[in-house]
């Protein structure tokens, strides 16, 4: 689409794209080169010779256990947020879409979440959930419960699933509250006077139409795993105990802090780009698709 | 019309309700172990309500901070925050406005080209970048300062697209009746459509003054002096190992504090808050 009427002007266009491009250039394509760059050189030990080596430090990445336990852990991360944040959203959505009293302020106390930094949620999780002080701790031992997410893995991955999932379900709920007003009224009382009742209307007609919203969110979600979940992480678990909740982004983290591996760290690096720039993909192609319906 | 059942109705409100308590609870802890005594949080012992300690502990987290851990009163960390969470939101959308008016208005080479190196960006979140990004940070002399922290993150790829997708939806009889008015793209601009965007600017600024005020991996990485630090991270370097050690109390005062601001944002503005979420995501 192109507008009929446009200035002419042969620098300024430029100049106001000026701040923006040198910015993309100096902070984002530059350092992203540098990554690949370095992903195919090794460096040895005292830092003072470096080598190109192809693909040696990726063979080495994908010969390394610990790099598919990060996989592993990432994957269940994502996997169990996803599925609880957008479930929960969605039955909290449909209950606030019902023509019910204060509606209004219902959704101003669902939406809040959103705004605390993950940080911050990982620390609030962190205080119920510590194994000598935490109140929730405390009832899950009286229930003779075992808690300790200090020293066992599992019980630090859901901790950190929990805390993930308290944070996104704002988000989808905002999402999932507008795609179900956004289905027109007609379709649903059509439905209603041919006798569905609202469960089947629900799985028939409504879940249908909120598909693309439920698709559109489901790479939002993965997306949030991925790379907004680093503060949580570092927050509460530091991605231990013995790496239990190591995801790859912290795993980019925590190996390039030793500054040791130049090579493997921008290895890393490069196939997280490779992952985002997957994930953007198909987002935008859905929604070229949504575009042209 | 669609029926209305009693029963579904109630069941909307403990669905509801429920989900509230589940989302506030977390904080309404927080909120009580700010208000306690230290040794009282530290042997498990807190009470479901709040206790007498709220000014103390308050006082104690703005203007004095923890004894041991950082050395930091809270209220630099909150001034260090904000000034951030100012820089990003209003950088991002200055730059932005900019590069989507010359995009949208303006007939030039590489026009195409340079639309798409920043939609690009997109695909290149800091943290696929952490280490050589840092490095020319270093390199440019930039850490420790506001200029680090936020130049970097300037960038933005969802902000442009949001301006340019407005703009495009702008009637072209505007620019023609300024032309004939012999207005030029700088009056076109502060006189048509820079007033016409004020509610996508503000909704903008809503979510991305969010997003500045939670950043965490970028500054901990950048600041390395404790009068640097943003709040979020000075919570976290709160947080000893040991946790006898651990001023409870006032960790968790910090992270109230840590939470008003952003919490204030869009719950007061909650409309712009949802129109800039909906609307930048498309």
């Amino acid at each position: 689409m192109e507008k009929r009427a446009i200035f002419g002007g042969k620098m300024l266009p430029y100049l106001l794209l000026a701040p923006q491009l040198l910015i993309t250039l100096v902070f984002f394509y530059w350092p992203a080169g540098q990554a690949v760059w370095q992903s195919f050189l090794l460096q040895d030990a005292f830092g003072l010779r470096t080598e190109f080596v192809w693909f040696e430090n990726y063979t080495t990445l994908f010969q390394d256990a610990g790099y598919y336990r990060a996989m592993g852990t990432t994957a269940f991360f994502a996997v169990a947020v996803t599925v609880l944040s957008l479930s929960i959203a969605l039955l909290l959505a449909v209950q606030a879409d019902k023509h019910i009293k204060g509606a209004g302020a219902f959704k101003t106390l669902l939406i809040w979440p959103y705004a605390v930094a993950p940080a911050v949620a990982g620390v609030l999780w962190m205080f119920m959930f510590q194994p000598s002080l935490g109140l929730v701790a405390k009832g899950l031992r009286s229930m003779g419960l075992d808690w300790n997410p200090l020293l066992n893995g599992n019980h630090a991955l859901i901790l950190i699933v929990m805390a993930a999932t308290w944070k996104q379900i704002s988000y989808n709920f905002l999402f999932f509250l507008a795609g179900l007003q956004a289905i027109p009224k007609s379709v649903i009382e059509a439905a209603a006077i041919d006798g569905a009742r609202p469960i089947r209307r629900f799985w028939t007609i409504i879940f249908p139409l909120l598909s693309p919203t439920a698709f559109f969110l489901l790479v939002v979600n993965i997306v949030y795993v991925f790379f907004d979940t680093f503060g949580i992480i570092d927050a509460t678990t530091s991605g231990g105990p013995a790496k239990a909740t190591e995801t790859l982004v912290y795993k980019v983290f925590f190996d390039g802090r030793l500054g040791g591996d130049l090579g493997g760290s921008a290895a890393q690096s490069v196939v997280l780009m490779v992952i985002v720039i997957g994930l953007t993909a198909i987002q935008f192609r859905y929604i070229e698709r949504k575009v042209t319906y | 019309m669609v029926e209305q059942s009693r029963f579904g109705n109630l069941f909307a409100y403990a669905v509801l309700g429920l989900g509230i308590f589940v989302v506030a609870f977390p904080v309404y802890l927080c909120f009580v172990g700010s208000t306690h005594e230290q040794s009282i949080i530290a042997n498990g012992q807190m009470p479901l309500t709040p206790g007498p300690l709220f000014f103390e502990t308050y006082y104690k987290a703005l203007f004095i901070g923890t004894s041991g851990t950082t050395r930091e009163p809270v209220w630099r960390m909150l001034v260090n925050s904000a000034t951030m969470a100012a820089i990003i939101a209003v950088g991002k959308i200055v730059i932005s406005i900019l590069s989507a008016y010359a995009v949208v208005y303006f007939k030039f080479p590489f026009r195409m080209a340079a639309f798409w190196m920043i939609f690009m960006t997109l695909m290149l979140p800091v943290e696929v970048r952490i280490y050589p990004t840092f490095k020319i940070v270093a390199d440019l002399n930039m850490l420790d300062s506001f200029a680090g922290l936020t130049v970097p993150l300037i960038a933005s790829a969802t902000a442009t697209l949001f301006f340019r997708q407005f703009f495009m939806t702008l009637p072209d009889e505007l620019i023609e009746a300024s032309k004939l008015d012999g207005a030029g793209p700088f009056r076109f601009f502060k006189d048509t459509v820079l007033p016409l965007s004020v509610t996508n600017i503000a909704a903008l600024f809503v979510i991305l003054f969010i997003y500045g005020w939670n950043q965490y991996l970028w500054p901990l990485l950048i600041t390395t002096r404790d009068d640097m630090q943003t709040i979020v991270i000075g919570i976290k370097k709160m947080i000893v190992t040991a946790d006898a050690l651990t001023e409870w109390n006032v960790v968790l005062a910090t992270a109230m504090l840590a939470m008003l601001p952003p919490v204030a944002v869009v719950v007061l503005m909650q409309r712009w808050f949802v129109k800039g979420l909906v609307e930048t995501e498309k």
